[in-house]
């Protein structure tokens, strides 16, 4: 199973955190300042994959956003690289060209997202289109929400 | 109270923020006023404040105020309410926090809400974050959505429910009947999470593997429907049908053909299809071969099938894409036990990933070149290895150089190889040997008799050139303490000798004493170096000077050598030439096991270092230390440490009580509580002769004292000098049997007249099939003469059982105790 995700900037900033595992406040700042560190310090041309503690860490850069995610030890890393992958094209589908100002202000868009495309650790939807079909329902439900009320909900 | 800002506005806001300060002077402000917002219990914008709380939660400030308010949001009926109120539980809530249970209830009424986006909210959350309580509370709900037709809820379900089994694998079994048809849907998600929660039960619980066996000719038709489709434009990624499908499915395969003929002949068709037919210019592709590989490695494939996934693995390495050549040497070191030959087809490749920029790609070559070492290749590999160590980061070179001795000794074709690969490896990364190997080291050259003068030589050279690393200077000048002589005599037979005078010399390691890159360890080397060299060169003055100097270093380590040593010149100057006499050749029996000293001549080293400890020794441990210099790091410890036998000696008192009891039929001899000074052996007449010379204590034969069931005790003789009365004998236990021999202990007792002391054996455990011995040292005293008897206790455990024996030794040679 993967046990967290997180993407941060390339000054080391977090845009998202998702964790699969329970974990005190104080581990979960103490591993985003390690990955953070690590991350960004490897050479630009150096491979994807990482070795932290016992689990892998496969990152990827895409423009200023790091895409961080790690698996345990008995998981196919090349595959990991795929999922990462499959996010981006899921929020770079629903915001149009996704740049890291849209996960900025739209955060909890990108978590919901993410809760179509993963749960618990493992794939739930393999199809772009199925995931994209669900959010869209469900912003949906907010809307019509919003309409009645006639304000924005938040 | 006007209305709170929107989030999007407040994350405006903080990012013109243009110091930390400033940004927390906005947070702060912000967070009072959602405080008090909450207390005024507002429902119109309490989602808005809670996701302004997550934002400020994501730039690393605290928001455990927040925690009710998510539950709250939870409990609406709106659903943007829910859709943020259970972001933040995800968020800001876990199982250590003790509010968490009250989401309890709300997840339940949310599974059987009308909206499926509801229902699929509860899941999502429960399946991420359920503690093991809420798990056992909503187990039942889940499974019954497992069993539901819309394909949506049911892939959440299935998820959920691998989550349950996680935190609560009791709970296993209550899935069991929801997945039987879960293989039979078309929808991918549904599959893919099904082929999921399948792999979490039959990782967990082999009668769950063994039932879903069956399942393997449906999987691995849906992994050639996969395979065999046409292009299907929901699941394509790059020209392949779903991948992330086919490598779920091939690892259940994995799984489920590990130990199995039958499973594993089911899948081996589809396995060389997906190897054989996939396309292999993208990551996806690469992806889905890596992990058949895994899979065929792993199951009872034919060997075929195991080549080609070598060979599948070989072509990884040769890929630009550097990921993919890592994932490649990652598993070539899994594989290289088991499918050695198959690997080693591929060993230039690997080697020359030694030359790759990547660090994790270059450790990873480096451990898989060293697994690929064996007698044939180690010349060439051995080249590579050293060129890697000079051009390598400092990270890897303490490990690449304990790789390279350990390969160098078990595959060294020959010594002059060996020692020249040693010389290569201190002067090229001698700071980052690790420190044991010195000692190792140091028996090897030892044991390289017909290298000595080679060996000085050289490590004479590479100290005047560089004195900074310390193992190597280490190993230098013990070797030159101990063959200096043959240094300056210039008798070298494989390199051209060099001309170096014992003064030279001299200044060479009195260099090391005062430099101030010597470490203390260092140092102490070099003043015994000096020392021996006193038996060795001609000019003895200087030395003498020397030593003297050093008795009143501050160094404590430095000053007892320097008083002791001195001590020896002035009083036990008789003492010196033997004391200082070159070391016998040292046999490892293993290769970090006890060694065990053979006698060559003259004095064994224990009945040396006994006779040294005369002057009061302050610190025993550290005297022990000193010796173990001396000795050059053998494990002779047993002997220094004892001076004072304890069991031993009253193990003696048990057993002479049982020596009473002998029932000396037949033969007349004395009763061992007569202490008269008349044996009544034929060999009396010879109780006067001139006492046994000690330099001709090598002719006391050996003799073999025990030997039944499979353990053999040979005793080897020696006289003590100065005391012609104590017969040192060096027992020898071995143990020809197929299992070790452990808590191996051996007492002796001997006749009333005479005194025996025991010294602690090498080690307890005597090893399988003779490969090596424990040798233990006895000691005697026989002012009497009288004829050497001694009665033997032998108890060890072996293959788990406890042996006990007891024997009497008789035969001993006369020239043993007269």
């Amino acid at each position: 199973m993967m046990r967290f995700l997180l993407l941060f900037s390339r000054q080391g900033k977090l845009r998202l955190q998702k964790w699969f595992t329970p974990m005190s406040e104080r581990e979960k700042k103490k591993i985003i300042r390690d990955m953070t560190t690590m991350v960004l310090a490897r050479q630009p041309r150096s491979c994807n994959f990482l070795h932290w503690k016992d689990l892998k860490v496969i990152y990827k850069r895409y423009a200023s956003l790091y895409f961080c995610l790690a698996i345990e030890n008995q998981e196919n890393e090349l595959i990991a690289l795929e999922v990462i992958h499959r996010y981006v094209e899921l929020l770079d589908k629903y915001f149009g060209n996704v740049c890291e100002l849209d996960i900025i202000f739209n955060f909890e868009k990108a978590y919901f997202i993410l809760d179509e495309f993963l749960i618990g650790g493992e794939i739930q939807e393999t199809s772009k289109q199925m995931v994209n079909r669900s959010i869209e329902a469900s912003d949906m439900l907010q809307e019509t929400m919003e309409e009645y009320m006639s304000k924005p909900a938040f | 109270m006007p209305a709170p800002i929107r989030l999007r506005e407040l994350i405006r806001t903080i990012r013109t923020a243009r110091t930390q300060a400033e940004e927390r002077e906005m947070i702060q402000k912000e967070c009072a006023a959602i405080r008090s917002s909450f207390r005024e219990e507002d429902n119109t914008y309490r989602c808005r404040n809670v996701a302004k709380l997550l934002y400020m939660h994501m730039l690393g400030y605290p928001a455990h105020f927040g925690q009710l308010e998510c539950l709250k949001l939870i409990a609406s009926q709106k659903f943007t309410d829910k859709r943020i109120g259970y972001l933040g539980a995800m968020l800001l809530l876990d199982e250590r926090q003790d509010v968490h249970l009250l989401m309890t209830n709300c997840i339940k009424n949310d599974l059987n809400h009308s909206t499926q986006y509801v229902q699929g909210l509860a899941l999502c959350t429960l399946g991420c974050m359920g503690s093991s309580e809420m798990c056992r509370d909503l187990a039942g709900e889940v499974e019954k959505l497992l069993k539901t037709s819309n394909s949506y809820l049911r892939k959440k379900a299935a998820l959920c429910a691998v989550h349950v089994i996680r935190k609560v694998p009791e709970l296993m079994e209550m899935f069991l009947p929801a997945t039987k048809n879960l293989l039979s849907e078309k929808n991918h998600g549904v599959l893919h999470t099904s082929v999921v929660l399948l792999t979490e039960m039959c990782e967990r619980s082999p009668d769950m593997l063994a039932h879903f066996r069956k399942l393997v000719p449906q999987l691995v038709r849906i992994l050639k429907n996969l395979i065999m489709s046409g292009y299907s434009p929901e699941h394509d990624v790059s020209g392949i049908s779903d991948p992330f499908l086919q490598v779920r499915i091939l690892r259940l395969l994995r799984i489920l053909g590990k130990s199995d003929d039958d499973s594993s002949e089911a899948m081996n068709d589809i396995l060389a299809q997906v190897a054989t037919n996939t396309e292999t210019s993208k990551n996806v592709g690469n992806a889905i071969l890596y992990e058949t590989v895994l899979t065929i490695m792993d199951i009872k494939s034919e060997s075929g099938l195991r080549v080609l996934a070598i060979n599948i693995l070989g072509r990884f390495l040769l890929n630009n894409d550097k990921n993919i050549r890592y994932v490649a040497l990652t598993s070539l070191l899994k594989t290289v036990q088991t499918d050695h030959n198959a690997v080693q087809r591929h060993r230039s490749t690997i080697v020359d990933c030694l030359k790759d920029l990547d660090v994790s790609i270059k450790r990873r070559a480096m451990e898989l070149s060293f697994a690929l070492v064996n007698g044939n290749n180690i010349r060439g590999m051995m080249k590579e290895l050293l060129y890697f160590l000079d051009s390598c980061d400092p990270e890897f070179k303490a490990d690449c150089a304990s790789g390279v001795f350990l390969a160098a000794e078990k595959y060294a074709p020959s010594k002059r190889w060996h020692i020249d690969t040693i010389m290569r490896v201190l002067t090229t990364a001698g700071s980052y040997v690790r420190d044991d190997s010195v000692p190792n080291l140091i028996q090897l050259i030892t044991n390289s008799v017909e290298m000595h003068a080679y060996t000085v030589q050289r490590l004479y050279k590479a100290l005047l050139d560089d004195i900074s690393q310390q193992p190597l200077v280490q190993v230098a000048s013990w070797c030159i303490g101990e063959y200096g002589d043959l240094l300056v005599s210039g008798q070298c037979e494989e390199e051209e000798p060099i001309q170096v005078t014992e003064d030279e010399v001299l200044d060479v390691l009195e260099g090391l004493l005062v430099s101030n890159l010597s470490a203390a360890v260092t140092r102490g080397y070099s003043l015994t170096a000096i020392m021996k060299l006193s038996t060795r060169f001609s000019g003895v003055n200087r030395i003498k000077k020397v030593v003297s100097i050093y008795g009143s270093s501050i160094d404590v380590e430095l000053q007892q050598r320097a008083v002791e040593y001195n001590a020896l010149f002035k009083k036990y100057d008789h003492m010196r030439p033997a004391l200082l006499e070159r070391m016998p050749i040292m046999e490892k029996s293993a290769s970090n096991g006890p060694t065990e000293i053979v006698q060559t001549n003259g004095e064994t080293e224990p009945s040396v270092v006994d006779s040294k400890h005369p002057p009061p020794v302050s610190q025993p441990a550290n005297q022990a230390n000193d010796l173990l210099d001396l000795l050059g790091g053998n494990d002779v410890v047993p002997v220094i440490q004892t001076t004072v036998p304890t069991k031993p000696a009253s193990a003696g008192g048990e057993l002479l009580d049982l020596l009473g009891d002998l029932s000396l039929s037949g033969v007349p001899t004395p009763a061992p509580s007569v202490a008269t000074s008349q044996p009544s052996f034929l060999l009396d007449g010879l109780s006067s002769q001139p006492l046994f010379n000690d330099i001709a204590a090598a002719a006391i034969p050996p003799m073999t004292a025990y030997n039944k069931n499979g353990l053999k005790i040979d005793f080897t003789f020696e006289r003590a000098n100065p005391n012609p009365n104590v017969a040192v004998i060096t027992i020898h236990a071995s143990n020809s049997t197929e299992a070790d021999m452990t808590d191996f202990v051996f007492q002796a007792a001997v006749p009333k007249t005479f005194q025996l002391q025991l010294l602690s054996p090498s080690s307890n455990v005597v090893p399988a099939l003779n490969q090596g011995t424990v040798t233990q040292v006895i000691r005697v005293l026989n002012p009497q003469k009288q004829q050497l008897r001694m009665r033997i206790k032998l108890t060890y455990t072996l293959k788990g059982s406890p042996v006990q024996d007891l024997a009497e030794v008789n035969n001993f040679p006369p020239q043993s105790w007269q």
